[in-house]
């Protein structure tokens, strides 16, 4: 008897999916049965990642629970998905994430039938993505991502939408495009060369192509994922998107939609193409740190804050984006780690701001002022996410940051101090737009009589400020996991033959602690 | 026996004329009919050269030819007349309707 | 020279000095408005009360050359590189804790008076003992990252406590200005940090851990250690408010008085010297970066004393002259006296302090006023305030046998004698002493002497402040005066002090030149300015003259009023640095992004409708132009092959 095939991590896919398709069968007035089917299925989703959580092995640096099945074997496409410690946690921030979306989203009263049914199937998309193997799953899945967030920026969005929308899906599906070809020729070159024809990852990583080829590829696929991080100068699409965005849909795309670009440099363009990356680095080094500082000084000129919050994005990601191309363990770690970061930061960032679009339908600066008296939980929260932000000792950005620049000074000191003028830029633009919103008096009319966050609000914020603080004060447990698949993706990296190492003398590689 | 140019000069005038006949005209009725001209001109041209190599295929073939001429006539008809009836014209320049 | 120390392990009770603060904070800040304001404030002082406890208890127990250590867990592990919280208490360390508790309770005592009647009462705990949190870290702390965590907090409590009355955007305005001209000395300090341990690195020892720095400290190249100091001092000049990132401070003082007591005075501005000499093993081996601090220290503590001479606002007399005596703590540090400087810190605590919280004091009673051209004759309203006010007066000014005057004076003698020192140095300091003495008294007889010139209705209303206040005034005005005979020089009865922290230090360095009789001519010499300064202040202002208008006036009044503006630093620093960086921001902003880049993508786009525009004529819409299309493609192909044949 043939053994079932789909494990584990196929059913944290089907989950949202079977969610979704319940939820078309709900007739269209019942909204309150709508959030709770959506509810319970991504509640179901996180919790079957935990359980997939305790099935890891965090002292392996290899795929875990990877299930293999022929999909189309002519081309040689299989379904083929794995988990390692570097997308376990991605894995783990989208579910955990998406309840406290759809919890968010309780302000939409229009369609919201077909509103949590896009939602779901984004879930899906994103989580493929993340455990996706096989090239040419991972790229359907990269696609199947693009059409709910287009409809739901779309659809549900603010004055804007439609170019908003239109802007992100063929800006992104431009890169994508260019990949695809990369993708296939990659494929045919493998089958060229070794008479097996795969999309299967872990044995195009074996492929040790020429330089010049290298490049291209590399060219191709980074091109694609710069976008989506985005790395400076391809982040114009990030400001619109999220202005006019619905509140959940912009926090289901900072907290996790950026992070696939940069998984997919860690996860495809790095060490499928290593010689190239090394080249490339320094070039990607300069523009992360331009993205870095570029990003923090438009930032603080802007008068909505969610677009202020966009361009802390692009500042945020350039470090990521520098940890991951010194190429060393501290630094890597700590980007990946920024990740996850981000990801709640930013997603707490933007549901502060949903709340108070749902009080005041504004998000100008100069609509607010003195909100502190009316509103001292919302005012508290916002203090902490913002000191998470900028990158105090003890809440979570603080380690992530640390890292990276740790990582970065013993490979480009320069550019390292320049990235770390970000610390003081960060300051400036939040402490900034904290003082105008929050403190000095209340002369607003329209602020007198707001409520400050009721029980459902507060829910939502919770655990993403538990884990903030939670993250800041204990990250080993994350760091631990990470370490091994790192250290096996660092290993490919200066696997080529004769490659000159960029980096000198670091701290990690081999070490005798062994991942806790 | 008449020889072979003369009856290929016939067809190609035929077959000029009804080209120009379809670009020109400006009743859907005349186009119509031109292009049965176009359509005679090439049976033409294959009996001809049926008679002059001998052999049936190209007989056969005008067969073919002349079924889907009066199939096509049949439907192009129908269609104009639907179309007179909506627009009270038949001139193909008044019938823009798929442009920019 | 340096003793070796071996660690005893202290069971878990060093955690809890922090921890306890901490805990009442949070507990403070989720059921504070349950509790009420009087058992919040009670639990808060509490708690500090619990950890001075444990701070005199581990003092007690601390031998000699010892060192207790409390390792709590790892924080960050990645590869080699490891943090662990871990804390450490030695005899720098002890002192001190007992100086952050000690004088950070009698702060809370007074607290519970002086903010007693304002709404934000419980909300003024959680961030007064978050601050002590954060602090404690900072002090006990056993490696530099730690200690960057404390440092940073601190800050984070600062910008809260600074801005505290927020309705009013002028606070909080000095909150943000203080936190992030903090964050650029911390910027420094940070790449400070990664260059120390990416050199050690490079040699194969990862570690920020002091002992571990101090035993491998001889890895690094001097030009290294040269330039890590040198970034390590950046970020101790923003924290302790040095040339030219001290223009914070006088602004901070729009937070209450408490808080300008507490953390502007006694504790968190310190922390820059407390961090140089707790890595005094690395300065020392950097001359040039030392000479730098000397300069920088004695420059700032001159140029705050001239400002201070001018001001009207009570604080920011005391604002300037506390960013004048850590310049004195850093001209010490400078020459390699560490112990003078953390000995100067400890006594400037409880003087300033002292100071702060009585012009708090003053203010309260005077319900909220702080010019003192508004106030005066206040000696008879206000008896306890005036004599604490007297004793911390001639602390500072060095009157013989305060502590000022053992603290002040081991630095001016060292900046003589002291192989670093030199004779500049010394003058500078010395002239300094003067100028304290002249702007101290001149404020006591501002405030206190003459007549009332309140308006009426404040008149009315003058009252003494409750024993809450008045109590923690004595404590401090009584070690403004004893603290100091910790420290006394060889030829009276010796110090202690130096002592007590020489396992550390290693003693005091050899006079290189100067003798007894140097010594004590220089401190009569400095005797001698200070009360010409003080006789000054006594003519100008004890009673009515025209001595000070004739001195404003002078020169056409121009030196006045540049050092009544504080030198137009602020609207330099405006013109130079904070204009030009808005102006490009805002030009990026909205010229750049929207225009250049954006347009670029917008540009393709509109490229592609261009182009759209002009093929789409081919589409007319008349059947026989597409006939005609395909005759001509058809005749085109026909064409081609035919070539072919």
């Amino acid at each position: 008897m043939a053994a079932f095939p789909f494990g584990d991590l196929s059913l944290l896919l089907a989950i949202p999916v079977i969610g979704a398709m319940l939820l078309l069968l709900i007739p269209r007035q019942k909204s309150k049965a709508h959030f709770t089917c959506a509810l319970l299925f991504t509640s179901l989703a996180f919790l079957w990642s935990l359980n997939i959580l305790n099935q890891f092995d965090g002292g392996k640096g290899e795929m875990q629970l990877v299930e293999r099945v022929p999909w189309m074997r002519f081309y040689g496409i299989e379904y083929l998905v794995g988990i390692d410690g570097i997308s376990l946690f991605l894995v783990l921030l989208t579910t955990f994430l998406m309840p406290i979306a759809i919890l968010a989203s309780w302000s939409v009263k229009d369609k919201i039938k077909e509103y949590l049914f896009f939602m779901l199937i984004l879930e899906t998309g994103m989580l493929g993505a993340f455990v996706a193997l096989d090239l040419f799953l991972f790229y359907v899945f990269w696609e199947v991502m693009l059409i709910p967030m287009y409809f739901l920026i779309g659809v549900w969005g603010g004055p804007r939408r439609i170019y908003a929308a239109v802007k992100f899906v063929l800006y992104t599906m431009a890169g994508s495009l260019l990949m695809l070809v990369a993708i296939i020729y990659l494929a045919t070159r493998h089958a060229q060369l070794t008479q097996v024809l795969t999309f299967d990852l872990l044995q195009l990583y074996d492929l040790h192509l020429p330089f010049h080829e290298q490049a291209w590829l590399f060219l191709a696929f980074a091109l694609s994922f710069a976008i989506k991080v985005p790395v400076f100068p391809f982040h114009t699409w990030l400001p619109d998107a999220h202005v006019e965005a619905p509140t959940a849909g912009s926090v289901i795309l900072a907290a996790i939609l950026l992070k696939l670009g940069t998984y997919g440099f860690v996860r495809f363009a790095i060490p499928l193409f290593p010689a190239a990356a090394l080249a490339a680095a320094p070039v990607i080094i300069a523009l992360a740190v331009v993205g870095i500082i570029y990003g923090a000084l438009v930032a603080m000129m802007q008068a909505d804050i969610k677009k202020l919050v966009a361009y802390s994005s692009v500042s945020h990601l350039g470090f990521v984006m520098l940890g991951l191309f010194v190429f060393n363990l501290q630094g890597v770690q700590g980007g990946i780690y920024q990740m996850l970061n981000h990801g709640l930061s930013t997603g707490a960032l933007f549901l502060l701001v949903g709340m108070i679009y749902d009080r005041r339908h504004t998000r100008m600066i100069e609509d607010f002022g003195g909100l502190w008296k009316q509103l001292p939980v919302f005012s508290a929260l916002l203090l902490l996410v913002t000191f998470s932000s900028i990158g105090l000792p003890g809440l979570n950005g603080f380690v992530g940051e640390f890292l990276i620049l740790l990582g970065a000074f013993a490979v480009t000191p320069g550019w390292t101090a320049a990235a770390a003028t970000g610390m003081i830029l960060s300051a400036i633009y939040m402490l900034w737009m904290f003082r105008r919103v929050i403190f000095g008096p209340l002369t607003k009319p329209e602020n007198q009589k707001l409520k400050d966050l009721d029980r459902r609000e507060i829910l939502i914020l919770a655990p993403v400020v538990a884990l903030i603080i939670f993250m800041g004060v204990y990250p080993q447990p994350f760091l631990s996991r990470v370490k091994p698949s790192v250290d096996l993706t660092l290993k490919r990296v200066f696997a080529v033959q004769g490659m000159p190492t960029a980096v000198n003398t670091t701290a990690g590689g081999e070490t005798k602690n062994d991942g806790r | 026996m008449v020889p072979l140019e003369y009856y290929l000069i016939l067809s190609a005038v035929i077959f000029a004329i009804g080209v120009i006949g379809v670009l020109v005209r400006r009743n859907l009725i005349v186009v119509l009919m031109s292009i049965e001209l176009m359509l005679n001109a090439v049976n033409l041209t294959f009996i001809a050269f049926s008679r002059y190599l001998g052999s049936m295929q190209g007989q056969v073939i005008v067969f073919f030819v002349m079924a889907v001429a009066a199939a096509e006539a049949v439907i192009g008809l129908a269609i104009v007349i639907s179309v007179f009836r909506h627009r009270r014209s038949l001139d193909p320049q008044e019938m823009q309707l798929l442009k920019w | 020279m340096v003793a070796t120390t071996q660690a005893v392990a202290t069971v878990d009770l060093l955690r809890w000095m922090p921890l306890i603060p901490l805990l009442a904070s949070l507990i403070n800040m989720f059921f504070g408005a349950r509790l009420g304001r009087k058992t919040a404030g009670g639990l808060a002082c509490a708690a500090v009360l619990a950890s001075f406890a444990i701070a005199l208890y581990v003092f007690w127990l601390l031998p000699a050359t010892g060192m207790f250590r409390d390792t709590v867990y790892t924080w960050i592990e990645s590869g080699s590189f490891q943090v662990k919280l871990s804390f450490q208490v030695d005899a720098l360390t002890a002192v001190m804790l007992l100086v952050v508790t000690g004088i950070g309770f009698l702060i809370h005592i007074y607290s519970l008076g002086y903010m007693g009647h304002d709404e934000g009462m419980v909300r003024f705990f959680v961030y007064l003992n978050l601050f002590i949190f954060f602090m404690l870290l900072l002090v006990m702390g056993d490696n530099l990252l730690v200690l960057f965590i404390g440092w940073e907090g601190v800050g984070l409590c600062s910008y809260l406590l600074i801005g505290f009355w927020y309705h009013d955007h002028a606070n909080t305005i000095a909150g943000n200005k203080a936190f992030i001209v903090n964050r650029i000395g911390d910027f420094g300090f940070v790449l400070g940090i990664l260059l120390l341990i990416t050199e050690l690195g490079r040699q194969g020892i990862w570690t920020l851990n002091f002992m571990e720095l101090q035993q491998h400290v001889n890895l690094l190249s001097p030009e290294k250690i040269t330039l890590i100091t040198l970034l390590l001092f950046v970020g101790a000049a923003g924290k302790s408010a040095q040339i030219p990132l001290f223009v914070w401070l006088p602004d901070a003082m729009a937070g209450p008085t408490p808080v300008s007591a507490l953390i502007h005075a006694a504790t968190m501005v310190t922390a820059g010297a407390y961090m140089t000499a707790r890595l005094h093993f690395l300065f020392v081996l950097a001359p040039e970066t030392l000479s730098l601090i000397a300069t920088i220290g004695a420059a700032t503590a001159f140029f705050a004393a001239t400002v201070a001479l001018t001001q009207t606002d009570i604080k920011r007399v005391l604002a300037y002259s506390t960013v004048s005596q850590l310049g004195y703590m850093f001209v010490a540090i400078g020459i390699g006296a560490f112990s003078a400087a953390i000995f100067h810190l400890f006594t400037h605590a409880f003087f300033k302090a002292c100071l702060f919280l009585g012009s708090g004091s003053v203010i309260h009673a005077l319900d909220g006023e702080q010019d003192m051209r508004k106030m005066g004759g206040l000696k008879a309203y206000l008896p306890t305030t005036y004599w604490t006010y007297v004793i911390a007066t001639l602390a500072i000014a060095g009157a013989p046998f305060t502590a000022g005057f053992f603290s002040k004076d081991s630095i001016i003698w060292q900046a003589y004698s002291s192989p670093l020192g030199s004779t500049e140095l010394w003058f500078i300091g010395w002239v300094t002493a003067g100028l304290t003495a002249f702007y101290m008294f001149r404020q006591l007889f501002l405030v206190f002497h003459g007549e009332c010139r309140a308006d009426e209705h404040v008149k009315a209303h003058i009252h003494e402040s409750p024993a809450v206040m008045t109590v923690p005034l004595v404590v401090l005005a009584a070690g403004s005066i004893f603290a100091g005979w910790l420290g006394a020089p060889e030829y009276l009865w010796g110090s202690l002090w130096d002592q007590w922290l020489q396992p550390i230090f290693g003693g005091v360095h050899e006079a290189a030149h100067g003798s007894l009789t140097d010594e004590i001519n220089l401190t009569l010499l400095t005797l001698a300015i200070g009360g010409l300064g003080f006789l000054f202040a006594y003519f100008a202002y004890g009673r009515a003259s025209k001595l000070p208008d004739r001195l404003a006036s002078l020169a056409g009044g121009g030196p006045y009023r540049l050092l009544l503006h504080k030198y137009y630093i602020d609207e330099l620093y405006d013109v130079l640095i904070v204009r030009p960086f808005t102006y490009c921001s805002r030009w990026l902003a909205q010229v750049f992004d929207p225009g250049v880049i954006d347009g670029l993508v917008n540009g393709v786009a509109k490229a592609a409708r261009g182009f759209s525009l002009i093929w789409r004529e081919v589409q007319t819409g008349n059947v026989q132009h597409y006939l005609a299309g395909f005759l001509a493609a058809t005749l085109a192909l026909l064409a081609y092959f035919l070539k072919q044949q």
